[in-house]
């Protein structure tokens, strides 16, 4: 199944029906799990503001979601006169689509580690429990957060209001700035597996908690990416995309109906990929103990857990903390993230380094710590003269 | 037959494309043409069985260059259709005309010269697997090109500190000049 991505060598009906048992199971998975993502964030939200929250629709209102989405269906479908027709109607479909190809690398389960590589058999064929196992792995991550730009950006501009643009404008400058942090945090991983693909990556880090790309890493490169990926889904507190009291709804004020529900979706959906995405990079995909009985039912438990665990952050993030200004969006991303990854990438490419060519500790490390502490201060100096003249202009206007 | 049809499939989404950006009225129009042609050369690179290199087209190309043309142009503000029939030079239409069909002649050319696969696994001896793709051009580009690649790197920064030399507005300048004034 590797190697061949277009299926040059042929393909049979065992793998077509492989495949579309995998689709429909994820997407499957995917529209339920936002449903309930829904769900779980107004009544977490309402529990952390002491207010009760949606409680009509179904016991303790597990149905609201999807008496909202049966709503958007038969709401009217407007669209502005100043819009652009063929792009206002493709930008939602971009945010979607991409939304759900993030969610074909992610591992969702299979025993890893011990003489096992993560198969499961079905059908009497070995496969990964993963919709795709393209060779670029988790590039494919990147690719498709770097087009869900595109599906705002349109929107934003198809619109032809100025409220959708400037938030359209603030979104894909906020997205573009954190995809250099959140790229280089994936680097560091992709160091330390060795491999761009998502199960190989999985795989490297069975056999213990301490072999968790999490701990082996040494945490900076997980939190990087946790901060960058908040700010990539336009999550609180990085939410300027449609900060209400500024830009009315932001990019997508002007659409209503199904292409407003298709946004929606696409926003939910990124944050549960984004969840699965860190369990995979940093803590282990699957990983966990197989307590009895049914050995391929406990890995992807505890992928679930994980995953719900992330989606409880983001909903806690929301909750607690005040939404950024827009210039302190970009000095932390491009001041503080990109530097403080960038050092921790050479730390660790050269601390793999030592290890395969077996260099003198001392000489190595001394050597980093020197080239370190230069590197900083050049860095704190720009940054303190650059502050300085900033101050200055402020004063003089 | 299935990587035969990828290509006339991919090709077409290319050819398709290019046409795009340079009929289309509208210059969002045309950067979004020009992201399907990108699209369509990924393809073929992973046709190619270049996987690394679709994965960059797509994220460094599609993600962050046709970003930035879009940002310019809503930004600028030029998103209406223009007369270009006004700000032409005379003789600019033939010479893109020739230029154009001279590459073509000279690259059509030299594969019918050379005579032998000049892209993908073929030409490469053997297929390499998706770590190996990244292995194997990091390897070229570290070690045969790394000239070269230092260059572009350093024609990019200056790029860079150009950009915001020339964006910044000059208050010194301005006040230098305010108090040459004050002071006659």
């Amino acid at each position: 199944m590797t190697g061949d991505p277009l299926y040059i060598d042929g393909v049979d009906l065992t793998d077509l029906g492989i495949m579309a048992v995998k689709v429909l199971v994820a997407f499957t998975f995917l529209l339920v799990a936002t449903m309930f993502m829904v769900w779980f964030e107004r009544k977490l939200i309402s529990d952390m503001q002491n207010r009760i929250g949606p409680n009509v629709a179904g016991p303790w209102g597990l149905l609201q979601t999807f008496a909202d989405g049966v709503k958007f269906f038969f709401k009217e479908d407007l669209r502005p006169e100043n819009a652009d027709p063929l792009v206002f109607r493709l930008a939602p479909y971009i945010s979607a689509v991409t939304a759900f190809l993030s969610f074909a690398v992610v591992p969702i389960g299979g025993v890893f580690g011990g003489g096992s590589s993560g198969t499961v058999t079905i059908f009497g064929r070995e496969t990964f429990l993963q919709v795709a196992d393209p060779p670029i792995g988790i590039l494919l991550l990147l690719a498709m957060s770097s087009i869900a730009v595109y599906g705002v950006m349109l929107a934003g501009w198809a619109s032809g209001s100025k409220y959708p643009l400037i938030g359209s404008v603030r979104a894909s400058a906020q997205a573009i700035s954190y995809e250099a942090a959140l790229g280089m945090a994936t680097v560091v991983v992709v160091i330390l597996a060795g491999t761009l693909s998502t199960h190989g990556i999985v795989a490297a880090q069975s056999g213990g908690i301490s072999r968790w790309f999490l701990v082996s890493s040494g945490i900076v490169p997980f939190i990087v990416f946790l901060i960058a990926a908040t700010a990539e889904l336009n999550r609180p507190p990085f939410d300027l995309v449609e900060a209400e009291q500024e830009l009315v709804g932001g990019f997508h004020t002007e659409y209503s109906s199904i292409r407003f529900a298709l946004f929606f979706l696409a926003e939910f959906m990124n944050v549960i990929t984004m969840s699965a995405i860190m369990v995979t990079l940093f803590f282990g995909g699957p990983a966990g103990p197989i307590l009895f009985g049914m050995t391929w039912f406990w890995p992807t438990l505890w992928f679930l857990l994980k995953v719900l665990a992330f989606l409880f952050v983001f909903v806690w993030f929301r909750a607690t903390l005040p939404r950024l200004r827009y210039d302190q969006l970009m000095h932390l991303g491009w001041k503080l993230l990109i530097p403080l990854i960038l050092f921790w990438l050479m730390f660790i490419s050269l601390k793999e380094l030592r290890a395969t060519h077996d260099w003198n500790w001392l000489a190595t490390y001394g050597a980093a710590f020197i080239a370190l502490a230069v590197g900083a201060s050049l860095l704190l100096a720009g940054l303190r003269a650059g502050d300085r003249a900033y101050q200055k202009e402020l004063e003089d206007a | 037959m299935v990587d035969t049809l990828v290509f006339i499939v991919a090709a077409a989404i290319c050819l398709t494309g290019a046409l795009g950006v340079i009929l289309a009225r509208n210059p969002v129009h045309s950067a979004l043409m020009l992201v399907m042609t990108l699209f369509g050369i990924a393809v073929l690179f992973v046709a190619q069985e270049a996987h690394f290199l679709a994965a960059v087209q797509v994220i460094v190309y599609a993600g962050a260059i046709v970003v930035l043309f879009l940002f310019v142009i809503m930004l600028l503000g030029v998103d209406r259709a223009q007369n270009l029939e006004l700000s032409i030079l005379p003789i600019q239409r033939w010479a893109a005309l020739v230029f154009a069909g001279g590459s073509l002649l000279l690259l059509v050319g030299l594969i019918v010269v050379v005579n032998e696969p000049v892209t993908g696994a073929e030409a490469m001896g053997g297929a390499a697997s998706g770590d190996e793709n990244v292995r194997l051009l990091a390897r070229s580009l570290f070690s045969d090109h790394v000239y070269a690649f230092e260059l572009t790197s350093l024609l990019l920064v200056i790029a860079v500190i150009g950009a915001v030399v020339l964006a910044r507005k000059p208050k010194e300048i301005q006040s230098a000049v305010a108090e040459e004034l004050g002071d006659n």
